[in-house]
């Protein structure tokens, strides 16, 4: 990971066929969003497959957060705010209103830009959100949290120091501990947020890596302004401009020969 | 030096000494106050005054036991009514009607009742209360200080709920948390000292509040723990002790206004150190 860190991923032999219907995690279809009556996505059409990590680049304001906070319904908390069309998962519409959406975002884990611990101790923390779907004895949530903070990298850094208020840690360990927090709760998806902006580039390689280990087990979505973060990290990347989904492809189909000059002109810092 | 900055200068200074001056005027009269209150209050602090009872006029010595223990029931009560429904009123306000537009209706309305005058409430808790109930009553004193205290804890549960940000609220929701679980869990846990803070005021606040007594609890010289009769209490105690020429009285009166405002000092203080230590990091 280290030394490919400036370095573009080399081009998978994947063939360019369309995925099998069994990959498909998320499927995006005709879905438009408004904020009050401005349009912010344009009919986007675009999936997300099963273990593989797919980004979302674009300037501000392009639309590529808010396409995140659809997937997990986080835009139901505001007012006026609206989405047409669908988003299957597992071929589940998403949109439905009548869905739980509490369940959904069980299943639809989320990790923010700023790290967002919660004002508690690091063990409550991850053992918070598990007491929402189960109740555990007390060892086994000791094993739970531990899994947890292994999975996100964190456990050494944190083992001897539970009870400490998950404010104390430094910002890239309060990031972990925000990923760590989001998987305890055995997601299928997790969607991560400009997850390295607030974060030095140590801490920035950290997540990246942990990315890189969690597509093994989920399937994510990244929202990054950092291009070689998506050029490191993702499988397949969607540029996104002004609202609509310009190209979406093979990450390294993308940064090497886009089909759409807009991207191109993005990707080599043209415009953006 | 040129002159305009010359005569920049000498308005500086001019505003300065200006400020100082207001702020020395201002502290100035709190402390006399204090000061003229620990003079003459202190004389008359004797364990008498927290083991016998208000005396009948003429008679020496006595102490305030009846009005002590009246005041701390009423403010119990009071505040025990008040609280809950001040923090139910301002978590509606602050979460889950944030974006209703008839927030900004019951804030106004609750910022009317926050600075209605006292007295406006006693008599109002006397036409609903006392006079249905055919008596003064320590029940409806209680009362009346509860109407007090709800919008003193509504603002300050909806401004400290405020100050949590919503990053945190979007974090706790991301994990599927049912919003009931997100305010209480969450957004109270942020915000615990600011919220303690606010109850601590709203008590500080109606401590001393002689107005809605008045006309409520009304006041009583014996011995009364009855919340259906009359119940004694300090400020109107006092109120009634100062106003007589019996010097024991008016001793008395002076050892009780010492005592309430100690006790409102360091509940604001209490407060404020809370409030102090809000804030994470």
């Amino acid at each position: 990971m280290s030394e490919s860190a400036t370095v573009l991923k080399p081009v998978e032999s994947q063939p360019a066929n369309r995925p099998s219907p069994s990959d498909i995690k998320l499927s995006i279809r005709n879905l438009n969003f408004y904020y009050g009556t401005t349009k912010a996505l344009k009919n986007i059409n675009l999936e997300l497959e099963t273990n593989k990590v797919t980004a979302f680049i674009g300037p501000s304001g392009c639309g590529k957060s808010t396409l995140l906070r659809i997937l997990n319904r986080m835009y139901d908390l505001y007012p006026n705010q609206r989405a047409e069309g669908e988003v299957l998962l597992d071929g589940q519409n998403v949109l439905d209103p009548k869905l739980d959406i509490n369940l959904l975002r069980a299943r639809v884990g989320m990790v923010f830009q700023k790290p967002t611990p919660f004002p508690m101790t690091i063990y409550d923390n991850i053992a918070f959100g598990i007491r929402l779907y189960e109740k555990l004895p007390k060892s086994e949530m000791d094993g739970r949290v531990e899994a947890a903070l292994r999975g996100a990298a964190l456990w050494e850094e944190v083992k001897n120091k539970l009870n400490a208020s998950g404010l104390s840690l430094s910002g890239g360990q309060q990031q972990r501990l925000c990923i760590a927090r989001t998987v305890a709760i055995r997601p299928e998806v997790i969607l991560f947020d400009e997850p390295c902006s607030a974060l030095d580039p140590i801490s920035t390689a950290k997540i990246e890596e942990l990315i890189d280990e969690l597509k093994t087990r989920y399937t994510i979505a990244i929202v990054t302004h950092n291009m070689q973060q998506a050029a490191r990290c993702s499988d397949k990347t969607a540029f996104m401009y002004l609202g609509d989904l310009i190209e979406f492809d093979q990450t390294s189909k993308i940064f090497m020969s886009p089909e759409q000059k807009q991207t191109q002109d993005y990707i080599t810092g043209r415009f953006g | 030096m040129n002159s305009i900055y010359a005569s920049r200068r000498r308005s500086d200074k001019i505003i300065k000494v200006l400020c100082y001056a207001a702020a020395i005027f201002g502290v100035g009269w709190l402390c006399l106050i204090l000061y003229t209150l620990l003079v003459n209050g202190l004389v008359g602090l004797h364990p008498r005054i927290f083991t016998q009872m208000t005396p009948p006029p003429g008679v020496q010595d006595g102490g305030l036991l009846n009005a002590i223990v009246g005041s701390l029931i009423m403010t119990s009560i009071g505040v025990a009514i008040g609280t809950p429904l001040g923090l139910f009123a301002g978590t509606w306000l602050a979460e889950y009607g944030r974006y209703s537009k008839l927030t900004g209706v019951i804030r106004f309305v609750n910022d009317i009742l926050l600075s209605a005058p006292s007295i406006i409430i006693g008599l109002f808790v006397y036409g609903a209360i006392v006079v249905p109930m055919g008596g003064f009553s320590g029940i409806a004193g209680s009362i009346a200080l509860a109407v007090i205290v709800i919008p003193v804890v509504v603002r300050t549960t909806e401004d400290m709920l405020n100050l949590v940000p919503n990053h945190l609220r979007e974090a706790a929701s991301a994990l599927g948390m049912p919003r009931a679980y997100v305010i209480t869990k969450v957004s109270y846990s942020a915000a615990r000292a600011g919220l303690i803070t606010g109850v601590l005021l709203a008590t500080a606040r109606v401590a001393g509040e002689t107005a809605p007594l008045l006309f409520t609890a009304l006041s009583n010289q014996f011995w009364s723990v009855n919340l259906t009769s009359t119940m004694a209490n300090l400020p109107v105690t006092i109120n009634n002790f100062v106003n007589n020429p019996d010097p024991n009285w008016k001793q008395l009166a002076w050892t009780g206004a010492l005592l309430i405002t100690v006790t409102v000092l360091s509940l604001n203080i209490i407060a404020r150190t809370l409030g102090a230590e809000r804030k994470p990091k």
